[in-house]
């Protein structure tokens, strides 16, 4: 008989370490779907990955089951992305001169009719992560999160562990980073 | 060009990509064996863990001894006489006035 999330829990913190295996076999989809949000290189998807089940084993008895497992090691997961992203700051500096081709074409479509650019086109998907990758961590962990995953402020801030004014004051210089980079852009490829 | 709306398009592009849920194969099995060998070092940990203290314990003794040696005021300077004293204690029988030679 399949034992319930709970059980493997307590199981867990009373000493049988196996039955961390299903816990892990059952969310490592949702944990890698996050990670792969925040990294692009597999190698660095599965170390933040292994890192999130490493720390999540290590803090089990902070778990107290008054929200669902899931949630709590989704905060785990995003807050491990977020570390992941300070850690590997890349040059966020450096010149749009690098986009590709199908980029560009997209690019040059918007800018002759908006409504002619599809949103789901690859050169639009490959241009928002090269957007995101430009943004600092915080912003982009805001992006991610209040933009594109449609999360409320308050989600938002039980994720991070922010203050909710401080995810709007985030949010604010975060779309203000966007468009920056997103002048930018437009500004070395159309002037 | 009109930002707002790039920015407005590329956030609905970004919504559209359905994130990748692939787990590497065996993933799990990795994730236990790293949990195995963890608590295997444990122990190494514990006994390190127990000798730094122990460690740590001792050199803050020591810091504590050596601060009260300097900080204690010297003690007046008794070499002279101890010497003296030491002279004095050994020379003591040849000091004697002779008594036993002949009248």
């Amino acid at each position: 008989m399949e034992r319930s999330e709970a059980e493997l829990i307590a199981a867990v913190l009373a000493g049988d370490a196996a039955s961390f295996e299903p816990l892990v076999a059952k969310y490592s989809p949702r944990v890698f779907a996050t990670a792969r949000r925040y990294a692009r290189r597999e190698s660095e998807i599965e170390d933040i990955c292994q890192e999130v089940w490493l720390k999540a084993f290590d803090k089990l008895k902070s778990f107290r089951g008054e929200a669902p497992f899931e949630h709590w090691l989704m905060r785990m997961a995003v807050r491990t992305c977020y570390d992941f992203l300070r850690g590997h700051q890349r040059n966020r500096v450096s010149s749009f001169s690098e986009i590709s081709e199908p980029e560009e074409d997209w690019l040059e479509r918007f800018v002759a009719e908006p409504g002619n650019a599809a949103e789901d086109a690859d050169a639009a998907k490959m241009l928002i992560d090269r957007v995101l990758e430009k943004l600092s961590p915080e912003a982009r962990l805001i992006i991610q999160l209040l933009e594109i995953e449609d999360r409320s402020v308050k989600e938002i801030a039980v994720i991070t562990g922010w203050s909710v004014p401080l995810v709007k004051v985030r949010a604010f210089r975060a779309r203000g980073e966007m468009k920056k980079i997103l002048a930018r852009i437009t500004k070395e490829k159309y002037l | 060009m009109n930002l707002p709306e790039l920015q407005k398009k590329l956030i609905a592009a970004a919504r559209l990509q359905p994130p990748d849920d692939r787990v590497p194969y065996a993933f799990e099995k990795r994730i236990m064996a790293q949990l195995a060998a963890r608590s295997a070092t444990d122990h190494w940990v514990f006994w390190a863990r127990g000798l730094w203290r122990a460690a740590a314990a001792c050199v803050a003794v020591a810091v504590v001894f050596g601060a009260v040696s300097l900080l204690k005021p010297a003690a007046p300077d008794n070499s002279n006489d101890l010497s003296q004293d030491f002279e004095n204690t050994l020379l003591a029988s040849a000091d004697l006035p002779d008594n036993s030679s002949p009248p």
